[in-house]
């Protein structure tokens, strides 16, 4: 394969040296996207000739010699659940189909600002709600690894460009794992950030206290050029958090002295042995070079995945309320407004979509809130005090990103708690607002990638990386 | 059986009496604050423009936005909550959810299980009191107007919706169930508005909309310990409305139980033309509205030191500006009677005029009866007077240079002529000042000239009396002082 595309941030060098004009990089991409995206459906939009016009106002400004971004002219793509005013948002839902935002989201315009160019918008489940691209409303995304397996989800759409070359970085949405997970079967590297570290306005929310942005590359240090680019404190986000930026381009490339690295007692026993080994052959790797290995325990974390299947349907029954024929998106007509919003809703949402609405609606309901969502509050909290303890005694934690390696369609569509279970390592990080990351390291007994995931503290994404980092570097070395 | 429409006070007292039940009414007063923009974006808070101009894709709930609280907001809510004597607390939103097409997220940003002020009380001008449980933040739905004869929405053709009204700012002040009448509900509602608007963060205007009153209403007999079943009658928007209302539930309530049935837990609406409450929905049509912590907003801190400072920079409380006048007045003989008029100087902004013009000198009985009566009728230039100007009018009214009359001539004079002085506004309306020696004068001529009067008013003929006082009046051309010429009348009786 071609070495140009494995790293956006020599690209990125490359072009501001005018080494390579971003035109060429842009239609470097395309060619891609023309060969490849209609087997895999990655992508819903894209706009060719929008991004040829815009690269070509990088190149004038390069050569012109004036200042630009620290992406300029990176060929990028987003998730269909991020705001763009450019192209139509429609969350692969068919209540969207056709809208088009009058805004852009936070991420965008920072993007934007940084001269980076937009190909267009990639394939998730339907309202970020999944982990294998299967319930998108336009066709499931193929995993490029193997075309008869998922990529993954819920962003695989933009996991499978990245690993493809159809985009050298790309945005995605971790709620539960839809960043981590997908990355970890495409076998890229994918980053979800600290609770309101990256803004959130003009993310279409599923649930709101889960979500957040955050980058897909191909290295750690695409995933820190990115986060670079997207993080920062948003006065349009009361969530977002006003703290001193960083560069995080700096814990990149970093030796493991003096680092301590948790494993958790509570995963032990669901590990499968080749999880298991590959888990060792990390754990090994990082001792050899200097970090510490001490075993923690999360005694709480077995709630965790019940906990998220609470909080995270009451939020969405919420937020997609708002979805109801009256001002935009999909109306199917009925005798009044109620049956108006009914028909809308019945024809305009998937089935799993249903089905997160109808759990958190009756999680909320009254005379069920103080068993269902009020407990599972508490769980969550009493989980991120385990969290603290742990965080008292190393600076991460590593686990796998995922219990399997990437599945084959269907297998697990008719059976939801199975699907669920694909999130069980990756929801803790959500549920805590911490940081996490998921590296590719090793492969299933079908040969699909395998992710090592590296979990901080909350406000910790310099570790994140700089052990991640490091992992990556032991990878191809080892 | 239907009550008539214009039942007085007294009948449903009597009804009450004769029945042997009481009324136990509580009221959530929903205002809304007068800030520059709404609560969670930059859009202009405004009444009465085209509809849909004022709307941002955060106040239409358009996928991805996110609210962001106003600050101004909070502080108006605090400055509320301080004026009724609440606890001002740290508190969180909650989403309130139910679908309806004006709401643009179908949920509400409210505030639930803990608002923003607790346990206050306003103090009725008669001295009672009425618990306040709470005033917390909430933002206000869109518009409706509906195409169908009953005005709602299942009936009709299609419905217009003006976003512009929704994410306004509202404060919902409720009351503890210490109204036991549809008169004391009115007082309760006065008192609060004024109270309210005194702070700067509302205008009540209830005709415009911007203050709408909801009336939780249950009746009991006397001897019972437990409440009785309440029925809620919404969106009350004039105080002759909430009486109406009021007095017509407690009847049909009460009615309802002497027939042998039950009350029935519900909503209602009042129907204004056939002054009749109706049913909207009951218990069982009520909807769950699932609250839960709104995720996109982070708990409500104001801090004590803000507190403070919002206190501090408050404008004075009502009741200490009506203090301040009762102060001002308290040489003077008929206060008590003064009372009402002292509330209404307060809430027409003119006790800041009238301190000045007190200050200088003037009577406080008169600066307080012109300023509440003729001067009301100009409120804006009323509290632009010059008190040094209007000061020296009041001292010629007191010293008798000139009537009443004259007075209120020149003051309504005045009050058109913000930059004339009160000499220059003399000489232009010719005014004459009939003070004492001219009166007797013109007395003392009259007499000379119809000496057969003057022998018959001696002769104790009081119809006299009117004929010698509408001559002295023709000839000073009205500007005699009626009370004096009857004086100086007397005094001449007794000498001759």
């Amino acid at each position: 394969m071609d070495n140009f595309f494995e790293s956006a941030y020599s690209i990125a060098q490359q072009i501001k040296d005018n080494s390579i004009t971003s035109k060429e990089v842009v239609s470097k991409y395309f060619d891609n996207i023309e060969s490849k995206n209609s087997e895999l459906n990655a992508f819903l939009i894209t706009d060719k000739q929008a991004a040829i016009r815009q690269a070509e106002i990088v190149d004038q400004k390069i050569q012109a010699g004036q200042q630009v971004g620290t992406l300029a002219g990176l060929p990028v793509a987003i998730k269909d659940n991020i705001c763009t005013d450019d192209f139509t948002t429609t969350c692969a839902s068919k209540i969207l189909r056709e809208w088009k935002p009058p805004y852009n989201a936070t991420v965008i315009q920072k993007l934007i600002s940084q001269d980076a160019i937009i190909l267009g918008k990639t394939n998730l489940d339907e309202f970020a709600m999944g982990s294998s691209t299967e319930h998108s409303a336009f066709g499931p995304t193929k995993n490029p690894v193997d075309p008869s397996r998922v990529p993954g989800g819920s962003s695989g759409g933009s996991a499978c460009a990245v690993k493809t070359d159809m985009a050298s970085v790309a945005l995605g949405s971790d709620t539960g794992g839809s960043i981590r997970q997908p990355a970890a079967f495409c076998g890229i590297v994918g980053m979800k950030p600290t609770y309101g570290l990256v803004s959130r306005y003009g993310l279409i929310a599923f649930a709101s206290s889960l979500d957040q942005i955050g980058p897909f590359g191909k290295t750690v240090k695409d995933c820190a050029l990115v986060l670079n680019a997207i993080s920062g404190h948003d006065p349009y986000d009361s969530t977002s958090l006003d703290i001193k930026s960083d560069d995080y381009l700096q814990y990149v490339d970093r030796d493991l002295k003096g680092i301590r690295i948790g494993l958790i007692e509570e995963f032990d026993e669901v590990l499968d042995v080749s999880l298991r080994e590959n888990l060792e052959s990390a754990t090994n790797l990082f001792k050899q070079n200097g970090a510490e290995i001490v075993k923690v325990s999360l005694p709480y974390v077995k709630y965790a995945l019940s906990t998220y299947y609470l909080i995270a349907p009451a939020e969405a029954s919420s937020n997609l309320a708002r979805f109801d024929g009256v001002r935009y998106g999909l109306r199917v007509d009925g005798d009044n407004v109620e049956e108006m919003m009914i028909n809308t809703r019945t024809q305009g949402f998937g089935q799993e979509v249903k089905r997160r609405i109808m759990l958190g609606t009756y999680a909320l309901s009254s005379g069920y809130y103080d068993a269902y969502y009020k407990t599972a509050q508490k769980l969550r909290t009493a989980l991120i005090s385990d969290f603290k303890k742990v965080y008292d005694q190393v600076d991460v934690i590593i686990c796998p990103t995922t219990p399997t390696g990437a599945f084959e369609f269907g297998a697990k569509l008719d059976d939801p708690l199975q699907m669920y279970m694909s999130d069980i390592f990756t929801i803790p990080s959500n549920l805590a607002g911490h940081p996490a990351i998921s590296v590719p390291f090793g492969t299933d007994s079908n040969g699909m990638p395998l992710g090592i995931q590296i979990l901080a503290d909350g406000l910790n994404d310099s570790k994140v990386i700089h052990v991640g980092s490091a992992l990556e570097t032991l990878r191809t070395e080892g | 059986m239907e009550m008539p429409a214009n039942t007085v006070k007294n009948d449903i007292e009597d009804f009450l009496k004769d029945t042997g039940f009481e009324a136990t009414i509580g009221l959530e007063v929903h205002c809304e604050l007068k800030t520059a923009t709404k609560l969670w974006c930059s859009c202009k808070n405004s009444f009465g423009n085209e509809p849909n101009t004022l709307v941002c894709p955060v106040c239409l709930g358009l996928p991805g936005s996110l609210p962001v609280l106003n600050k101004r907001a909070v502080e108006y809510a605090i400055r509320i909550g301080l004026a009724l004597n609440c606890t001002v607390q740290n508190s969180i939103f909650h989403r309130k959810n139910y679908f309806y097409p004006d709401m643009p997220k179908d949920f509400q940003i409210s505030q639930y299980d803990i608002p923003i002020n607790a346990d206050g009380y306003v103090t009725l001008p008669d001295g009672g009191s009425v618990g306040i449980v709470r005033a917390h933040i909430e933002e206000d739905t869109g518009k409706s107007t509906h195409f169908s004869a009953s005005g709602r929405i299942h009936e009709s053709s299609a419905t217009l919706i003006d976003y512009n009204r929704a994410g306004i700012p509202l404060v919902e002040i409720v009351s503890a169930p210490d109204i036991t009448s549809s008169e004391m509900a009115k007082a309760y509602v006065t008192e609060l508005r004024n109270i309210i608007v005194a702070t700067g963060a509302t205008d009540g205007k209830m005709e415009e909309g911007s203050m709408r009153v909801d009336a939780n209403v249950s009746v009991k007999r006397i001897q019972d310990s437990e409440l009785g079943t309440r029925c809620e009658i919404k969106n009350l928007n004039s105080l002759r409305s909430l009486g109406k209302a009021i007095n017509y539930e407690i009847k049909r309530q009460v009615d309802n139980i002497l027939s042998g049935q039950k009350v029935v837990q519900q909503t209602r609406h009042f129907n204004e033309d056939l002054n009749q409450t109706v049913t909207l929905r009951t218990k069982e049509e009520a909807e769950d509205y699932r609250y839960f912590p709104e995720p996109d907003l982070v708990p409500l801190n104001p801090g004590a030191a803000w507190i403070e400072q919002i206190k501090a920079e408050m404008p004075p409380l009502l009741i200490e500006r009506r203090r301040m006048v009762q102060d001002l007045m308290r040489e003077t003989q008929e206060i008590d009677q003064l009372q009402s008029a002292i509330a209404i100087l307060v809430d027409l902004n003119l006790d800041s005029v009238f301190k000045q013009t007190v200050g200088i000198g003037a009577n406080p009985t008169i600066a307080l009866k012109r300023l509440t009566n003729e001067a009301a009728n100009a409120v804006e230039a009323a509290r632009n007077l010059n008190p040094e100007q209007f000061a020296k009018l009041i001292q010629l009214e007191t010293d008798n240079k000139i009537s009443t009359t004259q007075s209120k001539t020149i003051l309504s004079k005045m009050l058109e002529n913000p930059d004339k002085t009160l000499d220059i506004l003399i000489s232009e309306l010719n005014i004459v000042s009939f003070g004492e020696a001219e009166t007797t004068a013109l007395v003392e001529q009259l007499i000379k000239d119809k000496p057969d009067e003057f022998e018959r008013f001696k002769q104790g003929d009081d119809k006299v009396t009117q004929f010698f006082i509408g001559q002295i009046m023709r000839l000073s051309k009205g500007q005699a002082n009626g009370k004096l010429v009857t004086e100086i009348l007397m005094k001449k009786r007794n000498q001759f």
